[in-house]
């Protein structure tokens, strides 16, 4: 890859080494040197991240409460997990969280790779439009929840006078964030709006990676354009289209930021995503062992999910 | 773009493909900037003109929000106004003009300082570690390491909520609640499993033999690492860190329950600037401004190393 | 690094130097200590920080505050609480805190104090006493000190009123004068009569009310509803028996009310409202009528656009009966804190008959009776009076240590009848019972 000659001289006698040659132990070993570095982080992991799992899945099976350190402790069993996997608001809030993450990773894949297709074909300026399509995605995804509902104002805010603008009704007959109907759209558009920069670098690396010479070959056989992208683009492309989907898919599932401070979960529980009920069940509530309990069957389903998820990647890459 | 013989989906395509495929992209742009630009220039109107209904296109500008953003203001009659001496700054002066004096400085620059050390400092730890960890993994033969490396990957699959609640006992029973160490403990060991995911991908990508012939030269494995992997790697390490920073600069969740009054940092602020009645919105759209400037520099200086590193080396030919 | 680069950190320079960030006009240092208040973040508070310049004249220690808006402020506060916090040397916490603080130790127990320093809960109203600074309730226990009285009001445009097109049409209407209303049907009336209307060549809207999900805006907005249609928490003979007194047939009608008033005669994009968007509202010109807590109404007096003549004030009309929501809080001295006895010097100093006053003029409502039951009072702002008579009517939401819980509850069930159209008012009301008889379940209450 490197095309300096002083490297292929390096190769070159690299090549020429025995393979058991016997290495002068200076300075450590290479079995220290393997320890020493990666040490650290799995010990950074395990305080910060596999001991609280730990413990939560102990808290769970309790009655702790986190503002009431005073009460005994009593072991309560799969009680909380029975009383949550039966309870109506609780798969309410779930069948939130799965048009949500459905619907934007839909539309974020659908424009990024579209985007990305786009870009590839390099117009001039692309370099800085493409870094102009980034911004959204540089801001907290709180601040950005907080700004749409200014946007989003049926009498104040740009969003509506925008929309009627274009379809000519008006500006204050609708409201996204007021509405049942409306407001799990109006978290999908914010979405989509920051993320789907994110899908789009993902499909260019896609894109960017297929080599010249299978299009060549292609167009050598006289496949058409349209042929060649569906025989050759997305095909090639699919790996990086369903790596995006994944991450996106994962980020969404977890999403709290973005959703709390845009709609606060409402009208009524119309958008209130998981993470919100856990953290009202948690943090308003406190009812630790309650939100333990439902925190591990989060975690199991997006673990399960990812993993059916990454086993058919893994199948789709090695074709 | 860093690969030297660079590929396109479509060999040469035409001028006019060209040109329609970059008019609509160029309008894409142009619509998701708007409500970007809507920011910008919301931050720059009166808290009247920010509210007024219809929406102002053209304003009177004015510095109001950005005095509001950084300090704090309290409303006096005017006469006692009339007993003080001239405005001491321009906040002042703008303050006056409404019946208000300036008390003292707002806790915008406290958070935002609060968010540099913290986002910096977990960026650094974090890209730190992850190199070490990820040339470790790369290099050495190590017990395990397909499963250590899938739970590393794991550890990002609990919502941030829900690793909040045992942190929150464990920092509360230890003492690192709303502290900086604290938070920059938490945001590294969110980052590390990225870090060292994407940084494995990139090192792997560096052939053995570079080192293998510094070490026949007389290198340790050690100096081997530092002179010749570690340079060759920073395309790797600059897309990482750029993604590291960016998760850290702007996350709420663990800020917002694990923050109080000493490590907060700007992003469980901004939202909550309140004027005089409902949210400063001129303030509010200040403090957003401000607070995407040191990240859009840091994009903008390392854009080249974007499009390389999101590949996050799961996806090899 | 290039040029565009290099003019980018000079901008941010020269705007950094422009409003001196950092270097901001910074408050005299007092001599000696420290102690950090912490509060909502409202009209009232600025006006303690005026207040409080005279404790540190008097004791040379110095004030730091920490003003949170209403909405995050339980979440912040009760964070802190939680989590051992000691940035908050005092707190001002809401009244519904006060079980929960005082049994989990989260704040200091007073009686002592007060007997040292000849304190007496009887210079205060007992409504206050009972609401901000006792748990249990009704008994000599005491956790805070009365700092700020206040009750939901409502406030409005007294020049619309006054205008006689305005007042033609109305009487064409409804078949009466156009007056302050004395029920909630009158409320309702009014607020139709002006929702859509054109006034000055702008259409407005009938009543800005607390619609707010997030933290405890609806619950403290229906409450007013329900309480003067009937509605109890429990059995006045039997605690927490709640069957048929928070869903009895009248409370059903308060509710079905409220969310009738909130379809007809509201603002667009008011579903999740409360004081502030009250506040942007009313000021703005936007509705006629508002619900308020009369914390705000010194502000909205002196507001340039519709204060002075333009404003009035009512107290909550009644129904089948009168009542309004209390809300208000007590000052209370953190158990976590490092500075006590400094914290303890601030209790005692506010407790001062002439700063009592001085809280009152300065816009803060004082609940000492040596300032409300003065003569002069009812005269002294054009709300007193109706402060008083609210004052007098007040009920109070659960101050159990599981309130979060009771009151996350509430604001579900409300929020999605009212607002999301869930359900009927009965159903509503029935599982909110249910919700909080499995909350007293688990907190081993027998009922």
């Amino acid at each position: 890859m490197n095309d300096l000659s002083a490297s292929s001289q390096i190769a070159y006698r690299a090549a020429l080494v025995q393979p058991r040659v016997v290495r002068r132990i200076r300075g450590l070993s290479d079995k220290a040197l393997a320890w020493l570095f990666i040490t650290p982080t799995i010990v950074l992991l395990l305080a910060i991240n596999i001991f609280p799992l730990i413990w939560t899945i102990y808290l769970s099976f309790t009655n702790y409460r986190a503002n009431r350190a005073n009460v005994p402790m009593r072991w309560m069993g799969i009680d909380w997990y029975q009383s949550i996997l039966t309870d109506p608001d609780i798969w309410a809030s779930m069948q939130v969280t799965a048009h949500f993450v459905i619907w934007t990773v839909v539309i974020e894949t659908v424009l990024g790779f579209g985007l990305a297709f786009l870009i590839d074909k390099k117009f001039r300026g692309h370099g800085v439009w493409t870094t102009i399509i980034l911004l959204p995605m540089m801001l907290s995804p709180a601040v950005v929840g907080n700004f749409w509902t200014f946007l989003y104002q049926p009498q104040i805010g740009l969003f509506n006078y925008v929309v009627a603008f274009f379809t000519g009704g008006g500006a204050s007959s609708f409201q996204m964030l007021g509405d049942v109907r409306l407001s799990p759209w109006a978290i999908v558009i914010v979405d989509a709006w920051m993320w789907t920069p994110y899908v789009m670098l993902i499909c260019l690396a896609g894109l960017r990676s297929i080599p010249n010479y299978i299009y060549e070959a292609a167009e050598v056989d006289r496949a058409s354009r349209w042929r060649q992208f569906w025989s050759i683009t997305l095909p090639m492309a699919l790996p990086f289209i369903m790596l995006a989907v994944l991450f996106r898919g994962i980020e969404n599932f977890k999403m709290f930021d973005m959703v709390n401070l845009l709609t606060g979960g409402g009208p009524g529980s119309t958008t209130e995503v998981a993470s919100i009920t856990l953290k009202r069940a948690a943090f308003e509530s406190w009812r630790t062992g309650y939100s333990s309990a439902f925190a591990i069957i989060l975690f199991v389903t997006v673990f399960g999910l990812a993993n059916i998820y990454v086993k058919a990647l893994n199948r789709v890459k090695s074709r | 773009m860093s690969i030297a013989n660079a590929a396109h989906s479509v060999v040469e395509p035409t001028s006019g493909t060209r040109r329609f495929a970059g008019s609509l992209v160029i309008l894409y742009a142009v619509i998701t900037m708007i409500p970007l630009v809507w920011i910008v220039l919301t931050s720059f109107k009166s808290p009247d003109d920010a509210i007024s209904y219809p929406p102002k296109l053209v304003f009177q500008p004015s510095l109001e929000g950005y005095c509001n953003l950084v300090t704090t203001r309290s409303r006096q009659t005017s006469d006692f106004i009339q007993t003080l001496g001239p405005p001491q700054d321009l906040c002042d002066g703008i303050a006056r003009d409404r019946n208000m004096v300036v008390a003292g400085p707002s806790n915008y620059v406290p958070r935002f300082i609060n968010s540099l050390i913290i986002a910096f400092g977990s960026t650094v730890l974090a890209v730190a570690l992850g190199t070490l960890s990820a040339y470790g993994f790369s290099r050495f033969r190590v017990p395990l390491k397909d499963d250590l490396l899938f739970f590393i990957l794991s550890t990002r699959m609990m919502p941030p909520i829900a690793v909040a609640i045992p942190i929150y006992l464990m920092y509360r029973a230890i003492g690192l609640s709303d502290t900086r160490l604290g938070m920059i403990l938490l945001y590294t060991s969110v980052n590390v499993s990225l870090a060292v995911w994407l940084l494995k991908g990139f090192i792997d990508e560096i052939p053995r033999e570079y080192e293998e012939a510094a070490m026949i030269d007389g290198y340790t494995r050690f100096q081997a690492f530092v002179k010749v992997v570690l340079p060759q790697a920073t395309t790797g390490i600059a897309a990482t860190a750029i993604f590291c920073l960016i998760f850290a600069w702007n996350e709420y969740a663990f800020a917002v329950l694990l923050t109080s009054g000493n490590a907060q940092t700007a992003p469980p602020f901004i939202p909550i600037i309140i004027g005089e009645g409902g949210q400063d919105w001129p303030a509010v759209a200040a403090g957003t401004t401000l607070f995407l400037v040191p990240i859009v520099i840091f994009t903008v200086l390392l854009r080249k190393h974007l499009l390389r590193g999101i590949t996050f080396g799961a996806v090899r030919k | 690094m290039n040029n565009t680069m290099k003019a980018f950190f000079a901008a941010s320079g020269a705007l950094a130097a422009a409003f001196g960030i950092g270097a901001a006009t910074t408050p005299a240092q007092a001599q000696g200590k420290t102690i950090t208040l912490c509060w909502a973040a409202w009209d009232p508070a600025n006006a303690l920080v005026e207040l409080s310049k005279d404790f540190t004249v008097k004791t040379g220690i110095g004030m730091k505050f920490e003003f949170v808006p209403w909405p995050n402020y339980a979440d912040r506060f009760l964070n802190e609480l939680n989590s051992r916090g000691s940035l908050c040397d005092l707190i001002i916490g809401d009244s519904q805190w006060i079980g929960g603080a005082a049994e989990n130790g989260q704040y200091v127990k007073l009686n002592d104090f007060f007997k040292k320093e000849g304190i007496s809960m009887d210079d205060y109203m007992p409504a206050t006493v009972v609401g901000y600074s006792q748990w249990p309730k009704n008994t000599p226990n005491y956790w805070a000190l009365p700092a700020m009285g206040d009750a939901v009001g409502w406030t409005y445009r007294k020049d619309w009123f006054a205008r006689p097109d305005v007042q033609k049409d109305f009487k064409a209407k409804y078949g009466r004068d156009l007056a302050v209303p004395k029920t909630l049907d009158e409320l309702h009336d009014i607020a139709q009569f002006f929702q859509g209307r054109d006034i000055d060549g702008k259409k407005v809207y009938g009543a800005s009310i607390y619609t707010e999900r997030g933290s405890e805006g609806i619950t403290m907005g229906v409450s007013n509803y329900l309480y003067d249609y009937g509605f109890k928490y429990q059995d006045p003979n039997k605690p927490y028996a709640m069957d048929g007194f928070v869903n009895s047939p009248g409370a059903v009608k308060g509710l079905e009310a409220y969310k009738e008033l909130y379809k007809c005669c509201t603002p667009p994009g008011a579903s999740n409202s409360y004081m502030s968007e009250g506040l942007d509202a009313f000021k703005s010109g936007q509705v006629a009528l508002q619900m308020n807590f009369f914390a705000f109404f010194p502000g909205l007096y002196k507001d340039p656009n519709v204060g002075g003549d333009k404003i009035g004030f009512f107290v909550n009309p009644a129904a089948t009966t009168q009542a309004t929501q209390l809300g208000g809080q007590g000052i209370s001295v953190v158990s976590y804190s490092k500075n006590q006895g400094e914290a303890l010097q601030y209790i005692k100093w506010f407790s001062g008959g002439d700063v009592q006053k001085k809280w009152w003029t300065l816009g803060g409502y004082s609940c000492a009776k040596s300032v409300l039951n003065d003569p002069s009072f009812p005269n002294s702002a054009p709300f007193a009076k109706e402060f008083l008579q609210s004052m007098g009517m007040v009920v109070d939401f659960w101050a159990e240590p599981s309130y979060a819980q009771l009151l996350q509850a509430e604001q579900k069930r409300m929020h999605d009848y009212v607002v999301a159209d869930k359900g009927t008012a009965q159903e509503a009301l029935d599982s909110l019972v249910k919700d909080w008889k499995a909350i007293f379940k688990e907190e081993g209450k027998k009922f």
